[in-house]
């Protein structure tokens, strides 16, 4: 048995070298209003590698 | 840095600086707590110790040992973090630009909620509603100021929006004019308490609005509280079905039921039920914002609730999913493969900078929760920002710029959190709203849980 499952995430030192497009929308929008987080985003950038 | 936890009969390790996710058994779980602080040969004799008499072959234990070794050498596992020389470079790099506005298009409400942050959405001020030139204006300066970026976002907030809804409509209508030649993509969200919906409010928001926001707190004892007229009558018997007809004609596009809870029901999770039960499916229950010491406070008492509250939460909606009933929660929504880039993870929440607040006079704001507090006014959509002190603090504003941030495990999912919050906790934008940061990492903790389980379930 394989003892660890590693989940397929995006890799953030990656997205350091393709990331910062700037298009994605500001943290605070639709239902939240309250409490800001950002982990609920999407990345606009579709065709940006992983 | 990692992060361990037990959550709904998974054993998950987070890798806060890869971003990381890994389902372990439990002897993984064992020695990556072990890892960073034991030699293998220590580790070993350890596990051995603890697992051999459950049947465990020493060389099994060694395997597992071999296989975090190789996740920490691809950097999956304690990966450093190199990302605070980055922290403010986004910020940097759009300077200027403005992407999203939340247009207070009435500061004046057909309810009285005692709760309301917005002090029954005059903000501290007189009641108001922002005229067609103003709400014009506002969006000028939206496409002027949003550079090459093309979505642009505007949300109709207040107060109560459709009280001025001749206004929104004609305002949606100028920007669907002007969109095209200037290249942008206008989407629009409406927050509304729902007692003014009617036939032509539905087809306007189905036409139009990208996400709708509806106020609902749950249980009818629950909402009726605080949501009352200014007669002292609730409104719940009177928006449920409003709600529904609304959201049965949205033919699958965005909504959320939003409710607010308070000390009076840290047991949201009957609220969460109620609107389920009511057939909605898209759902918000978000901590209420009230000054220290307001009755309405969540308490250090109320804490354990709201945690296993949560936890529940997870484990109902994993229950439904295998239903065929699934649900969404807002703040469990995490897109493990597809989420914010590190840039923007680490450069905050962009109040002050890309999102600000316009009042119905035209005054710029850093968000909704700032008005009404003038140190905080930026400056007005004819003239632009011209309190640069200001919205410099909020330019600055960054996960690395909060001392008590650097070493949580959660800081690449909050970016910092929210500088209201931790304006009015701490007297600094730059503050640590603590308790808010334990609801958020509970939040989190759930929120990656039911993704591992979904998964280990799929398989």
């Amino acid at each position: 048995m394989k003892h660890i499952k590693t989940l397929e995430t995006r890799n953030l030192c990656e997205s350091a070298k393709n990331g910062g497009c700037g298009e994605c929308q500001t943290s605070c929008q639709s239902a939240c209003k309250t409490s800001c987080g950002i982990a609920n985003q999407q990345c606009e950038n579709k065709k940006e590698s992983k | 840095m990692v992060h361990q936890y037990k959550l709904l009969g998974c054993n998950i390790v987070l890798d806060t600086c890869s971003g990381s996710v890994h389902a372990v058994d439990d002897i993984g779980y064992d020695i990556i707590a072990l890892y960073e602080k034991c030699d293998k040969e220590t580790i070993i004799a350890e596990m051995n110790e603890k697992y051999s008499s459950l049947g465990v072959a020493s060389e099994e234990i060694e395997e597992c040992y071999d296989q975090i070794t190789e996740l920490v050498a691809q950097n999956k596992l304690f990966a450093p973090d190199s990302f605070e020389a980055m922290a403010g470079e986004l910020k940097r790099k759009t300077a200027g630009v403005v992407k999203a506005l939340c247009l207070h298009i009435a500061h004046t409400c057909n309810l009285n909620c005692e709760y309301c942050f917005a002090s029954q959405g005059k903000y501290h001020g007189e009641r108001a509603i922002m005229s067609f030139e103003t709400g014009k204006r506002a969006l000028d300066f939206l496409i002027e100021n949003s550079g090459t970026r093309r979505n642009l976002e505007v949300d109709f907030f207040g107060g109560e929006p459709l009280m001025n809804f001749t206004v929104v409509k004609q305002l949606v209508e100028y920007a669907r004019s002007v969109e095209k030649e200037r290249n942008k993509n206008f989407r629009f969200t409406l927050t509304t308490n729902g007692l003014l919906i009617d036939d032509d409010v539905i087809d306007f928001c189905n036409r139009e609005m990208s996400n709708v926001v509806l106020s609902l707190d749950g249980r009818k004892e629950i909402h009726d509280r605080y949501r009352v007229d200014y007669a002292g009558n609730g409104s719940w018997e009177r928006i449920v079905p409003k709600f529904q007809k609304l959201v049965n004609a949205r033919d699958g596009k965005g909504y959320y039921m939003r409710g607010t809870f308070t000390h009076a029901n840290p047991d949201f999770l009957k609220d969460i039920e109620k609107m389920l039960e009511l057939g909605f499916s898209e759902l918000s229950m978000e901590p209420v914002v009230c000054p220290s010491g307001d009755k309405n406070e969540l308490t250090e008492e109320d804490l354990p609730i709201v945690l296993s509250q949560y936890e529940e939460l997870a484990e109902l909606m994993l229950a439904r999913k295998k239903e065929g009933k699934p649900f969404t929660f807002y703040h469990y929504m995490i897109d493990l493969t597809g989420g914010p880039c590190i840039y923007k993870r680490i450069s905050g929440c962009g109040s002050g900078t890309e999102y600000m607040a316009v009042t119905p006079w035209g005054d710029l704001y850093p968000c909704h929760q700032f008005v009404g507090d003038e140190k905080f006014r930026l400056g007005d959509i004819w003239n632009g920002v011209d309190n640069k002190e200001i919205q410099q603090e909020f330019m600055d504003c960054n996960v690395y710029a909060r001392e008590g941030c650097k070493d949580c495990w959660a800081k690449l999912y909050c970016s910092g959190g929210c500088a209201a919050n931790a304006y009015h906790a701490t007297g600094s934008v730059r503050g640590i709203y603590e308790y808010g940061c334990k609801l958020f990492r509970k939040r989190m903790e759930c929120a990656i849980a039911l993704q591992v389980a979904s998964l280990l379930d799929e398989e």
